[in-house]
């Protein structure tokens, strides 16, 4: 995977009112990989996540998508391009049918190709389909997650960014939604993985980026971090 | 005890008026429920859409129901524009801001209209302003009957583009959910100024279905957004059919207590009721229980 890369990030730095948050981050996302962003709470991950979606505006460094700079870009611009973002706390429209978020889903792309998407996405997650008529406010956290999922692949994503995915799931659940993760870029989806739940995310990644205190520390390929005893004790509390 | 001959009229009656309370409750909860602020512009909009109403029919002899056609589109892309290029901008994104910014807006149209056109009270003499329909039991005037018309009609096209178009289903999911919509890639300002557009536009069409039976001044507005507000609160902060039920609620109740405590004591009604509904039931008959 030597090609150029389809996320580039250089020297990013961002924040909210005085506080600085993201001090200098590079990241690169390849075509067709899955990447693994780890770290423990409240290290600057779903800053990152906004900042690259375009929500969070960047104070320096920049971010280029597919060749294109887009860290002056409004998100819906950026979502226009392919970069889908599944937030945490799913962020799912809690008054609209479960069909309504999937149409929103694909409010700014893939518009046209509608319903052959939403099939798609109700074969992946036949639940989604028995309660589609259903207010999305009334699912369980398990099904919101996957209709948050099922919304982000309604645009037909080039690079999904999946924020704490796992959170709140049960054990059982958090065992489908990796091999989910793992299926979705088969399809040729690359995805961005922003996690605490180390061990699972590792096994599906094929590399990894460590972040403590709003840059990365560590980078490097799945299994090379999970072989090194020392850096997961450090940065991961394992 | 009142006899149903008298009963029954001033309940239809109050039904016609309300409907026209109801579009202009309307205007202000959808601004309400998708932008959060009390809109304090929208009696000086619909001072303002009286008299466009006033000019079309004085100066180009357009009937008040077809100047809806025209009226209904250019106050939407009026209030568009005014969300999108000035309360937007102007708010930073803070909405206290922008509920400082309608008030101001309020207060420039007022005195524009003011400056432009004096205290003085008009009216209107449309051709039909005093014909009824005979019901067999009752007489009703023609206007509140085509009023009502009108106001089912708009609530039904409004219930279609809510429930149906991507913009609807946008407007209603930035209302509850801004981040997640932006991440989906709505363009949370368009969707706002398209919603004010939309509640500026109702307050057009209400201004249509008023002149041909009342007058209108340069602080007319008022009078209807406070009762307008009373109804919104009755129905539910933000709540769409909570308008248009309030709306009827409201009408037969300033129709009634006109009927019982005298025509110019009609109003204290509401506002009992307002105070009533506060103290009872705060969240409306059709708001989200907190």
């Amino acid at each position: 995977m030597d090609s150029s890369p389809l996320l580039d990030v250089q020297g990013l730095c961002a924040g909210y009112g005085e506080t600085k948050v993201l001090r200098g981050v590079e990241l690169s996302v390849s075509p067709g990989e899955i990447v693994a962003v780890l770290g423990s709470n409240g290290v600057g991950k779903s800053t990152l996540n906004r900042t690259i979606s375009g929500v969070v505006r960047a104070r320096a460094g920049s971010i280029r998508f597919d060749g294109a700079a887009v860290e002056r870009e409004k998100p819906s611009t950026i979502v226009a391009r392919g970069l889908i973002h599944v937030p945490e706390g799913r962020r799912i429209f809690p008054n609209l049918s479960v069909r309504e978020n999937l149409d929103l889903g694909s409010y700014r792309r893939a518009t046209e190709r509608r319903a052959a998407n939403r099939n798609r996405v109700f074969t992946i997650f036949p639940r989604l389909y028995e309660r589609q008529l259903q207010g999305a406010g009334t699912l369980s956290g398990g099904e919101q997650q996957m209709l948050a999922i099922g919304r982000g692949l309604m645009a037909e994503p080039r690079l999904l960014i999946l924020d704490e995915p796992s959170l709140g799931l049960s054990p059982l659940l958090v065992e489908e939604l990796f091999a989910l993760i793992a299926r979705i870029n088969a399809d040729g989806v690359s995805v961005l993985l922003v996690e605490q739940n180390v061990v699972q995310s590792l096994d599906v990644a094929h590399r990894a980026y460590i972040m403590a205190d709003g840059k990365f520390v560590m980078s490097g390929t799945a299994a090379d971090i999970r072989a090194d005893p020392a850096l997961k004790r450090t940065y991961l509390g394992l | 005890m009142l006899s149903p001959a008298i009963l029954i009229p001033a309940i239809l009656n109050g039904l016609l008026t309300g409907a026209v309370y109801a579009l202009v409750a309307l205007g202000l909860t959808l601004i309400y429920g998708v932008l959060h602020i009390i809109n304090f512009a929208h009696g000086a909009l619909l001072s303002v859409a009286l008299f466009a109403a006033f000019f079309a029919y004085q100066a180009l002899g357009l009937d008040p129901y077809l100047a809806i056609i025209l009226l209904a589109p250019g106050f939407f892309a009026f209030g568009y524009g005014l969300q999108r290029f000035v309360i937007g901008p102007a708010s930073h994104g803070d909405d206290r801001n922008m509920l400082l910014i309608t008030l101001a807006i309020a207060i420039i149209l007022e005195n524009a209209l003011l400056y432009a056109f004096r205290a003085d009270t008009r009216t209107i003499d449309v051709p039909y302003a005093f014909e009824t329909i005979d019901f067999g039991f009752t007489f009703l005037a023609v206007p509140r009957v085509i009023g009502f018309g009108a106001v089912f009609i708009v609530a039904l096209l409004l219930w279609l583009i809510m429930g149906w178009t991507d913009i609807g289903k946008a407007i209603r999911a930035v209302a509850k959910e801004k981040l997640g919509a932006e991440l989906v890639g709505i363009d949370v300002a368009h969707v706002y100024a398209v919603t004010f557009g939309l509640g500026t536009a109702c307050v057009a069409i209400a201004a249509c279905l008023l002149i041909p039976t009342y007058y209108l001044n340069p602080h007319v507005g008022n009078a209807f957004v406070l009762i307008a507000f009373t109804i919104v609160v009755l129905g539910g902060m933000g709540s769409v059919p909570g308008a248009l039920v309030g709306g009827l609620v409201i009408g037969v109740i300033e129709s009634l207590s006109g009927l019982i405590l005298g025509e110019s004591l009609g109003q204290i009604g509401i506002f009992l009721l307002f105070i009533a509904v506060l103290l009872v039931r705060p969240s409306g008959l059709f708001g989200a229980r907190a």
